[in-house]
């Protein structure tokens, strides 16, 4: 069981603050750290992996700080971002390395045993640099898991990969979670934590702006009043019928448009309506187009409120 | 040491085109003191001036610039780092193991073509191929401590090694006479000075402050290499 601690932590650089007083524990399961491009998620994963001292406040791994200890590596499986490899290196050689470097008592077993976790012992005896990113992703993943760590820390590990890589890779994060490890992964898509992560942290523009359940999490941003654009064939009338239920707050006919803007208050009440409550007065819709679906916006609400 | 860093460091070293790069430039030296040999025949002035200026004073540093950073400063660019540093190895294993690939990088590729082209020049008279080869491998020694501490410290360690063995040795040196004390070259001529028979060569700089300088050199930068690479920051993607 492994716990990273952050207290207080800043880090800026120059004149910008990129993660500003942020508080928060990860223990054993999986976090989602989810925030917008260019909120200090990577800043963050940084801190919490030793590769930046934070300005203010600390960052510790069960009570030991991470920056300048490198025994800490024994505990962190760390997967980067960053596409670079030893691409002359084939994917066995690549985690046997990394196996060695740990000083593990039997390296070609670890990495043998790492490699089939992430199912990549088919190409192990190709170079990595003529693995797709999919691969490479996986490759790294076997890299950072070679000394069976207790902490696995992730950046943006979903990016570029298929559909059914990423069902892989959840399914292996969720796997290690049930051995009580501890998995903290960063992701700027919603549904890509939600589907993985139990427990959320939001970070937006440094802050931290909101933490909990991804329940929680989710209603917090599907409470706030969406927009929508919708066409029908009769926009008066669906008008009408549409004002009657408390889902909605207001709508405006958009003459220019042609297309009426819906102000929802409550989600998944009004997703439910509408197609119905067409149905029921005979119109038919022909555009349903949220309006202000920008995840900027979306993370900008939960900021404000 | 570390013989899984030693491994990776001298594949990346010698992969891709820095391998032939490394190689062409001994090459070049070679082919031409056979030319120089054949028209001139074994003259001393013309080998003294090859070795010195020629092998000492530009396919040493040279080479010390493609070894030194290419020890280290390909890896930080690209990131790749990230893969010996995520590990609990001290950091001054790391450094020591690197800089004695960059070393042996330099004995291979300058130090033994500057003997094998004084051998070819003059023969070994007076111990000059074997004086500038020693020269060489000091002077080798003391320019990959150097690089790779630059490769550490800054992104563009290739700009500031080149800035430092052109206008610091070669334009500064040429003009100020002092300022041949803090150059590598003029240690490593010295050397060269002390291993020839004596009167064969002149060297500015006189062996007993070369020698400590030479130390503190090679010894501050790897300490302080170490050091760096211990807080070494990783540029964020944001």
């Amino acid at each position: 069981m492994a716990t990273i601690t952050i207290d207080k932590a800043s880090r800026w650089f120059g004149n910008v603050v990129a993660v500003n007083d942020v508080s928060m524990t990860i223990g054993p399961g999986v976090t989602g750290l989810l925030g917008p491009n260019g909120a200090g998620k990577s800043t963050l994963i940084h801190m919490m992996s030793g590769f930046l001292a934070p300005s203010s406040g600390a960052v510790t791994l069960d009570g030991e700080p991470v920056w300048r200890n490198q025994q800490s590596y024994r505990k962190i499986g760390l997967v980067p971002e960053r596409e670079a490899m030893y691409d002359f290196l084939t994917g066995m050689q690549f985690v046997l390395a990394n196996a060695e470097l740990h000083g593990l008592p039997d390296p070609g077993a670890a990495a043998r045993r790492a490699l089939a976790v992430v199912e990549m012992e088919y190409a192990q005896d190709r170079k990595v640099g003529t693995y797709s990113k999919g691969m490479k992703q996986r490759v790294k993943m076997a890299s950072a898991l070679v000394h069976d760590p207790s902490v696995l820390l992730l950046d943006e590990p979903f990016n570029g990969m298929d559909p059914r890589q990423r069902m892989h890779l959840m399914e292996l994060l969720r796997g290690f979670a049930a051995d009580g490890r501890t998995v903290l992964f960063s992701s700027h898509i919603l549904e890509e934590v939600e589907q993985l992560a139990r427990h959320i942290e939001v970070i937006v523009a440094g802050r931290h702006a909101a933490s909990g359940d991804f329940r929680k999490i989710r209603r917090l941003m599907t409470d706030r009043p969406h927009r929508y654009l919708v066409r029908s064939s009769d926009d008066r009338r669906l008008a009408a019928a549409l004002i009657a239920d408390p889902s909605t707050a207001g709508i405006e006919v958009d003459h220019a448009e042609g297309a009426l803007r819906v102000q929802a208050v409550d989600f998944y009440r009004f997703t439910a309506l509408l197609p119905r409550v067409a149905r029921d007065a005979g119109v038919r819709l022909r555009t349903v187009a949220p309006a202000d679906e920008s995840l900027e916006s979306v993370f900008s609400y939960l900021v404000s409120s | 040491m570390n013989y899984t860093v030693a491994a990776l460091t001298v594949r990346g070293l010698l992969g891709r085109r820095r391998g032939l790069l490394l190689l062409a430039v001994p090459v070049l030296l070679l082919l031409l003191s056979v030319l120089i040999r054949a028209s001139v025949g074994p003259d001393h002035d013309t080998a003294v001036n090859v070795l010195g200026k020629l092998a000492l004073g530009t396919m040493v540093p040279l080479l010390g610039l493609i070894a030194g950073t290419g020890v280290i400063a390909t890896e930080i660019d690209d990131g790749s780092i990230i893969y010996l540093l995520a590990k609990p190895l001290p950091r001054y294993r790391i450094v020591l193991t690197k800089l004695l690939v960059a070393i042996g990088a330099s004995v291979v590729f300058a130090a033994v073509p500057t003997f094998l082209a004084g051998e070819i020049l003059y023969g070994n008279i007076e111990h000059i191929a074997l004086a500038y080869g020693v020269g060489a491998l000091v002077a080798g020694i003391a320019y990959s401590a150097l690089f790779l501490l630059f490769g550490v410290l800054t992104r563009h360690a290739v700009v500031v090694g080149l800035l430092y063995s052109l206008l610091w040795e070669s334009v500064v040196g040429n003009f100020v006479p002092g300022a041949r004390t803090l150059s590598v070259q003029q240690w490593g001529l010295a050397v060269t000075r002390k291993v020839a028979d004596a009167g064969a060569l002149t060297s500015d700089v006189h062996l007993p402050v070369a020698i400590p300088l030479l130390i503190v050199v090679v010894v501050g930068a790897t300490v302080f290499a170490s050091v760096k690479l211990a807080g070494l920051t990783l540029a964020g993607e944001e």
